[in-house]
């Protein structure tokens, strides 16, 4: 089908899609097997070579459903031991803050010292839970797709962990975006406006009436949504800045004292503040529509009209087609993304559909660059399938040599996407380093975190797999040349996920 | 800095691992004689008043009761040593910096900084290592040393002494290193280095940078050899800030032009301490790395070297109320290098009084650090003012006549 016709067929099909149901309309596109080609891409590594009979519309059609929570055992077992599952993140930001404020407080500089060092060791462990969670989660769980989108989730709308008090705070945001991976985009945007680290991380908890900081209101803008240059003014970054004061965290029982007229208008919701006595409420004009000052009613107005502006359906099908399909998507597929974006009124899973659907998504199969984790998951899931790891803190460690420090990127763009973010000269080094590790064996995998010894020498045994199972079917001559050098089996490993095919998915 | 620098037994056993792999073969840019910049940044924003101390003012020692260092006195060590008539320099840079200071080989700029007064340290270190105009739509994919690197077509001899590549790097035309200088142990050995570069050798986006990565590690390896067989021998070692510093001396004086390495930890408010403390201690390091760089680059390569110390932004000039400092704005930067006009106070100056303070609590900054760092680099690499601009866009650069 040439181009022309295609995206008339797509505009149809868009057509159609708002009164039936898109799995139907669609159903036709996608009977190829789920085989390890389409499994290395739409999860984050494939455990099994060949597919288990379904169909990759199947699968998606189970994926794109409600998250499910089911987890090995062994991996719901570590992660119900973490303190961030045990306690409610508003209690664990509060019992940080009388932490800190008791370390503060002391006289004895020796006493204060070891205090705030065993401060930051808590806000450390916490940050560490999570990413350790985040990794159990994304070689085990079985709702793959949705682990891919909580990545992708978080590094669009990114947070620095070390900021602040965001440590205590980014076990819950990941939980937040998770929860809505594959839902409404709108939803999406308010759930991480509402949380406090992203109000910490922009700022926009010191946005108030009088002393604004537009921060927040720039990225939304710039980053979150509609995207750099699409026909929004600097003036309606100040406006909806102004929107945006009183919008703030609040950290223990305490409500502020306000005004008696204010009260109906205060919220507090966990950790979340609306405080009218720091809001604006003046009218403002935001993206060409006139916002009367009412309060929190005025996010919600401004939210609705960025979610559904063109542009951001536009920005965020660009940035989800690169993630999935390399550096270069061609612009059709991302035009029938968007558009299906909204006609779905930002539905990410009917948006998700439409991309894999597109016939150039099956051609770029194995033609995308892995990111840190993905290179780093998808080598431990190929080499173990589900035999559960018991310390997941290594692969964190991997992953940031690598340069991808899970909730580590300084800055709210969030990590590059493309290839060159993760190919430099110091990075390549780093894969071959960890394949080095996961080839052997070493790196502590299998040693439980407690210091006792670990069951037995785990080394993975791909090679077998790589003849039985076609796991090196196109590899190069060059490939092929090398991995026959291999003295061992170990160092088979080193090669096979050394190598350039490994690199793409 | 406490991850960017090797662990001995990493790179003893990184060493032992590499050593039968001299690859002679190699080719690696030599270093272009005309001249080396290190930019070296204190994360958390150092209290430069407590260490370029004006003494020359009483304000200063009203407005810090507790953690104010002593007058001058040119009989007793544990005070400041005064550098002119109004600033004098902490006692723990007696043995360093002092030094330098009369060899006049390093400068001190005082209210220096950015006009970003976010006091925020995320920002401002952002708005530093962007170097872009302040106010203005902000691109993170673009860093000044790499427009630097650009401009001075030094791409092939820079490097990052960090963990991952700093913004100020981003968005080089060809991909800068980074060397995680505490992450090189346990290398793949010579022969499987050598068979995996084969599988790459065709590979249009990765051969070259699997070459470089291969080639800047055992470089590396091989340059600080020597250092590493000695502590493998008892020697008694330098650690922390001086051990890497003496290493990046090590590695720029044979490989690389331009340079940036970070060192954290100077976010003091509270309990920061004076003639002793937290940031005596810290600043003791920092000055005897500053040393042990210069040492290690050696005498030839040190007097075409530049080293640019800065930071976010300044701490208020009074005390608070837990001995320590808060963030405030203007700061005191350091410039040094063999070939330096240094012992002096360069820049413009005001008298320090309650009315001259910025916002009535910090320095205000009359020199801004674009239009210094981009005299610097004007002076040092001969760029003229289009290429200055290409830098820092939208910032004149400053002539302190320190080059």
């Amino acid at each position: 089908m040439n181009r022309p016709n295609r995206m008339t067929a797509l505009v149809a099909l868009g057509m159609i899609l708002s009164s039936v149901s898109p799995i139907v309309a669609q159903a036709a596109a996608n009977d190829a097997p789920m085989d390890m080609r389409w499994a290395n891409r739409l999860t984050w590594g494939a455990t099994a070579p060949a597919s288990s009979g379904g169909s990759v519309d199947r699968w998606l059609a189970g994926q794109l459903g409600p998250p499910s929570r089911a987890m090995p055992p062994a991996a719901a077992a570590q992660i119900a031991a973490m303190q961030i599952e045990k306690t409610p993140m508003p209690q664990l930001a509060q019992d940080m803050l009388a932490q800190y404020h008791a370390f503060t407080a002391m006289k004895d500089i020796k006493q204060r010292e070891a205090a705030r060092i065993a401060y930051e060791k808590t806000m450390n462990g916490l940050a560490d839970e999570a990413r350790r969670r985040f990794v159990l989660r994304a070689l085990y769980a079985p709702d793959q797709l949705r682990e891919q989108m909580t990545w992708f989730w978080f590094n669009h709308f990114n947070v620095f962990a070390t900021k602040r008090d965001i440590r205590a705070m980014v076990g819950d945001y990941e939980d937040t975006l998770r929860t809505r991976a594959l839902g409404r985009f709108r939803d999406l945007l308010e759930a991480t406006l509402r949380h406090p680290a992203m109000l910490r991380y922009l700022d926009n908890d010191l946005n108030a009436v009088g002393h604004i900081n537009e921060n927040y209101a720039r990225e939304i803008m710039e980053l979150h949504s509609m995207g750099v240059g699409t026909g929004y003014t600097q003036k309606d970054v100040q406006e909806l800045a102004r929107i945006l004061t009183g919008v703030g965290v609040r950290i223990g029982p305490e409500k502020p004292t306000i005004k008696p007229q204010w009260q109906p208008l205060y919220i507090r919701s966990g950790l979340f503040e609306f405080n009218p006595a720091k809001h604006d409420f003046g009218d403002k004009m935001f993206l060409g529509h006139v916002i009367k000052g009412s309060g929190m009613g005025e996010v919600e107005q401004a939210l609705d009209l960025i979610a559904g502006s063109p542009a951001t359906a536009r920005h965020i099908s660009t940035q989800l087609a690169i993630f999935f399909m390399g550096d270069h998507p061609p612009a059709a597929t991302i035009q029938a993304m968007a558009q299906t974006f909204q006609q779905s009124k930002g539905d990410i899973a009917q948006v998700i559909r439409t991309m894999v659907d597109d016939p150039a998504f099956a051609a770029s199969l194995g033609k995308s660059f892995k990111n840190p984790v993905q290179y780093a998951i998808s080598a431990l899931r190929l080499s173990y399938g589900d035999r559960v790891i018991v310390n997941a803190q290594p692969v964190v460690g991997w992953i940031a040599h690598m340069g991808g420090t899970l909730y580590g990127w300084q800055t709210p763009d969030g990590y590059g996407m493309t290839s060159a973010t993760w190919s430099s000269p110091g990075q390549m080094s780093s894969r071959f380093d960890i394949a080095r590790q996961i080839g052997v064996g070493a790196g502590g995998i299998f040693r439980p975190v407690d210091g006792a010894a670990a069951a037995s020498p785990v080394f993975p045994d791909i090679r077998n797999r790589f003849y039985h199972d076609g796991l090196g079917n196109g590899f190069s001559a060059q490939t092929q040349a090398t991995l026959a050098k291999a003295v061992n089996d170990r160092e088979w490993n080193i090669f096979f996920l050394s190598s350039p095919e490994f690199m793409y998915r | 800095m406490s991850r960017a620098f090797l662990s001995r037994r990493d790179m003893i056993a990184g060493t032992m691992a590499m050593a039968p792999m001299i690859s002679f073969g190699r080719a690696f840019a030599a270093p272009n004689a005309s001249g080396r910049l290190l930019v070296v940044f204190l994360r958390g924003a150092y209290d430069a008043l407590n260490v370029v101390i004006p003494t020359g003012t009483d304000f200063y020692y009203e407005a810090r009761p507790t953690i104010g260092l002593g007058k001058p006195d040119p009989h007793d060590a544990k005070t400041p040593i005064p550098l002119d008539s109004e600033w004098s320099l902490h006692p723990a840079l007696r043995q360093s910096i002092l030094p330098l200071w009369q060899k006049k080989q390093i400068a001190f700029i005082p209210f220096a900084g950015t006009n970003d007064v976010s006091r925020s340290h995320f920002e401002t270190q952002d708005t530093i290592e962007m170097g872009q105009p302040v106010g203005q739509r902000r691109d993170y994919t673009s860093g000044f040393m790499a427009r630097l690197a650009g401009v001075t077509g030094r791409q092939g001899t820079s490097i990052a002494f960090t963990d991952q590549l700093p913004l100020c790097f981003r968005g080089s035309g060809s991909p800068i290193p980074n060397l995680a200088l505490a992450n090189v142990g346990k290398p793949v050995n010579p022969r499987q280095a050598q068979l995996i570069e084969s599988m790459y050798q065709s590979h249009a986006g990765l051969a070259q940078s699997v070459k470089e990565g291969f080639q800047v590690r055992d470089m590396a390896f091989q340059t600080l050899d020597e250092e590493m067989k000695a502590s493998g021998r008892g020697a008694v070692t330098s650690k922390g800030f001086q051990l890497a510093a003496q290493r990046i001396g090590t590695l720029m004086q044979s490989h690389y032009n331009l340079a940036f390495v970070d060192v954290g930890g100077w976010d003091t408010h509270v309990n920061q301490g004076g003639l002793t403390g937290a940031l005596a201690s810290r600043i003791g390091d920092l000055g005897q790395g500053l040393v042990a760089f210069a040492d290690a680059i050696g005498p030839e390569a040190w007097r075409t070297t530049t080293v640019v110390v800065v930071s976010e932004f300044g701490r208020t000039f009074r005390e608070n109320g837990a001995k320590g400092t808060d963030h405030g704005h203007g700061s005191i930067y350091w410039v040094l290098g063999g070939g330096v006009a240094g012992g002096r106070m360069a820049g413009e100056q005001v008298a320090l009084s309650p009315q001259t303070l910025n916002d009535g609590r910090d320095l205000p900054v009359l020199t801004d650090y674009r239009g210094l760092i981009g005299g610097l680099a004007m002076q040092q690499f001969g760029l003229n003012a289009g290429q200055v601009g290409k830098v820092f866009p939208g910032a004149a650069p400053v002539n302190l006549r320190l080059l």
